[in-house]
């Protein structure tokens, strides 16, 4: 292959100057009168290094990072230039091998949904066309429904957006339905703050994800796809929008796709923010154009959904699988994974870490991989104090435990939740009180207000987070604030209100004695509250 | 077309002196005609009418409520549910600080108090000038350049407070000249 320049150009390479860069090279390679294709890629993950410039050829390949418009000459000068290599433009080299397998923070991942993130053009459906794409559907087509199903079921995928119920289970019990039509939607309403799986996914290789719809719609007999995407992710709904024209001209929408009998259309529609959309029931109220409040289940979407049909819900990353599922083999993905969970799970790690950004590991893989290997720790030498997974309905993993396998029950064990991917890591700067209030007040300001243990429940327990961080709490506050997580997370409609006690339990379990110190002594130990100061306040 | 008759049920407002006696503008109706008899549209009709005034005004809602024949309670129930809405215009740049995990760790709040201290408002306020909005947004997935901050549709990353308050002042050099050109 000629050469190539690729830049990250998703919503985080823009963030960081992306576009600057792409216009520095497109102007230097005028000057030099090279004829070079630049190619706007999605994310390869590696966040903390953006924006990020590659050149290859497809032999040879040198990745660099964080670049500026002023070292584009530098770098094109070494490529194109005869130039000889300097020192500043040396020191931004991430990686020389086309794999990065000398580049540690995507060395140690496994990429399997994200392969394709930040290496082909994601409007270009040829590039996807060329990397194997698409071929998947066309061997799904080949076999019978319950055959991809049995497939599935054999690859031990399980639901990524964080409840882990098998997938293959449910696609079962959907096309067991006798009712007709039935739906499928893809959840892609990544509301956890925090969380940007989906956003990278959708960004870089939005084909995938549409490929992995339409198997999982010839499984299940479904005849519509809705995307459910969150409006605040612009650059992912249009690169959808892109995404599902040219699958239309290609042939893979419409009527008698691809000589199967199977019809299929997909539908686009952008979430308006509500955090209580991410949960099923309340996700099909907003689409069908009402208040995104959850009603009670049973019934299932499965059995009785959208306007009353059964309907397939799945999260991008589990739909994402399906395609490298249904092409390599059932087998292959689960020895990926442990015994009750195949494949691998991304998530989005940041905080305080040096290294952040996407990360595609294997299930089981251990905590302390993504802090200390592919996190290289926190900034400023400090300890890392706990990890946050899974946002407002997570909980936090204390560095004790950074042993702990990913793995839903493994998690699930420590109080914490696998969640949809959100990970965030923490230091000794961090006050674990107000860090538990500040997802209660994510989640008393997202409650939905249906019902009342999650309306009242959740304000009620902000109430008694904030008397605590303002030095007015008692012991007795301390009762008061588990009472009110029991009933909480025993008595709420829905999984937003079921999980919003997570954070406190959770930081209660492994940081009490913060908890002691606000309300015993009037002081936070990590400095941060706004009481009076305290002897153990760190430096800033 | 007889606006005044209509096959839906939920449609019978025809009183007199209706303030809607005159039809809605162009730009309006356009939308309004994509979407007819979709009873699953008024969300994105509602996106497409703050895409096109930038927040959504009262008369327009009452047309949708009459031309699509859903109830005005309703309109009004989604219309404030929802965090993309905005009921009020908003200055003509829009400042949304993200307060999602990554930045609240990142001490986004500070820059929060910063630019509310330089701006003289606070959250969801307008300067008197009509410029400048202040927002916070739940998280716009750019967590590992945290703390980020949004003008309109432009993303910065990395951010300190004195960096967005240089943004701002960056934006307001733009603005001067054109300003001075206007009249």
């Amino acid at each position: 292959m000629s050469t190539l320049i690729r830049i990250g150009t998703s919503t985080c390479g823009l963030a960081a100057g992306a576009e600057g860069v792409v216009s520095a090279i497109r102007t230097d390679l005028d000057r030099r009168q090279v004829e070079v294709t630049v190619q706007r890629t999605g994310c390869l993950g590696a966040c903390h290094n953006e924006p990020l410039v590659e050149v290859t050829d497809g032999e040879k390949a040198v990745l660099y990072g964080p670049v500026d418009p002023e070292h584009v000459d530098l770098i094109l000068d070494r490529h194109f230039g005869g130039g000889a290599a300097q020192e500043q433009e040396l020191s931004l080299i991430l990686s020389r091998r086309p794999d990065h397998t000398d580049f540690p923070f995507l060395a140690r991942q496994t990429k399997v949904t994200t392969r394709l993130c930040g290496v082909i053009d994601p409007l270009s459906l040829d590039e996807y066309l060329a990397n194997g794409g698409y071929m998947a559907l066309r061997e799904a087509l080949t076999m019978a429904p319950e055959r991809v199903i049995a497939i599935v079921k054999d690859s031990r995928l399980r639901g990524r957006g964080g409840a882990g119920f098998p997938t293959g289970a449910k696609w079962e019990i959907t096309r067991k339905q006798a009712a007709s039509p039935k739906f499928l939607i893809c959840n892609a309403d990544e509301g956890d703050p925090g969380a940007f799986m989906n956003r990278t996914m959708i960004e870089g290789d939005p084909h995938r994800l549409l490929e992995g719809m339409l198997i999982a719609a010839w499984a299940i007999g479904a005849s519509k796809g809705y995307l459910y995407v969150r409006a605040e992710y612009p650059l992912a709904v249009e690169a959808l929008r892109n995404a599902v024209g040219q699958a239309a001209e290609y042939g893979v929408t419409g009527k008698n796709i691809l000589g199967s009998g199977m019809d299929f259309e997909f539908v686009i529609k952008e979430g308006a923010g509500a955090f209580v959309c991410g949960e099923e029931t309340a996700l099909m109220h907003s689409i069908e154009g009402l208040r995104g409040t959850p009603s009670m289940r049973p019934p299932y979407p499965s059995v009785s959904g959208l306007w009353g049909f059964p309907t397939n819900i799945n999260n991008v990353e589990s739909l994402a699988s399906i395609p490298s599922i249904i092409l390599q083999g059932p087998s292959w993905f689960a020895s990926l994974g442990t015994e009750q969970s195949g494949g691998t799970k991304a998530f989005a790690l940041t905080g305080v870490v040096r290294a952040s950004g996407l990360v595609e590991v294997p299930l089981g893989t251990p905590l302390r991989i993504l802090v200390e290997e592919i996190g290289r720790g926190c900034k400023n030498d400090r300890p890392v104090k706990a990890v946050q997974l899974g946002g407002p309905s997570g909980g936090c993993v204390p560095a004790e435990l950074l042993d702990t396998r990913i793995d839903y029950e493994d998690l699930r064990r420590t109080g914490a939740i696998m969640g949809s991917g959100g990970m965030v890591v923490v230091d000794d700067t961090t006050c674990m009180v107000d860090f538990a209030r500040y997802f209660l007040t994510f989640t008393q300001d997202e409650s939905c207000g249906k019902c009342v243990p999650c309306r009242v429940g959740t304000r009620k327990m902000l109430a008694v987070l904030t008397k605590i961080t303002q030095g007015q709490g008692t012991r007795a506050d301390l009762e008061r604030l588990k009472r009110l997580c029991e009933t909480v997370r025993t008595a709420s409609l829905c999984g937003l209100g079921l999980t919003a006690p997570n954070p406190v339990l959770t930081t209660l379990r492994y940081f009490e004695q913060e908890y002691i110190s606000h309300v015993d002594a009037g002081t936070c130990p990590a400095g941060i509250c706004s009481m009076r100061p305290s002897a153990a306040t760190p430096d800033a | 077309m007889d606006r005044g008759v209509s096959s839906n049920p939920i449609r019978r407002y025809n009183y007199q002196g209706d303030p809607l006696a005159e039809p809605p503008p162009a730009d309006l109706m356009e939308i309004l005609d994509r979407y007819r008899g979709e009873r699953d549209a008024l969300i994105t009709v509602l996106e497409e009418i703050q895409a096109r005034y930038r927040y959504l005004p009262a008369k327009p809602l009452q047309f949708v409520s009459r031309e699509l024949g859903f109830p005005l309670s309703l309109i009004y129930g989604i219309a404030t549910f929802y965090n993309v809405f905005r009921l009020t215009a908003p200055g003509r740049y829009l400042v949304r600080v993200c307060k999602g995990t990554a930045c609240h760790v990142n001490r986004s709040s500070t820059m929060i108090e910063h630019l509310s201290e330089k701006l003289g408002i606070t959250e969801d306020e307008t300067t008197p000038d009509g410029l400048f909005t202040l927002q916070t947004v739940a998280c716009v997935g750019a967590c590992s350049l945290a703390p980020v901050m949004v003008v309109n549709e432009q993303t910065y990353g990395r951010m300190t407070p004195d960096l967005s308050w240089g943004i701002i002042l960056k934006v307001l050099a733009q603005e001067g000249p054109r300003d001075q050109a206007e009249q």
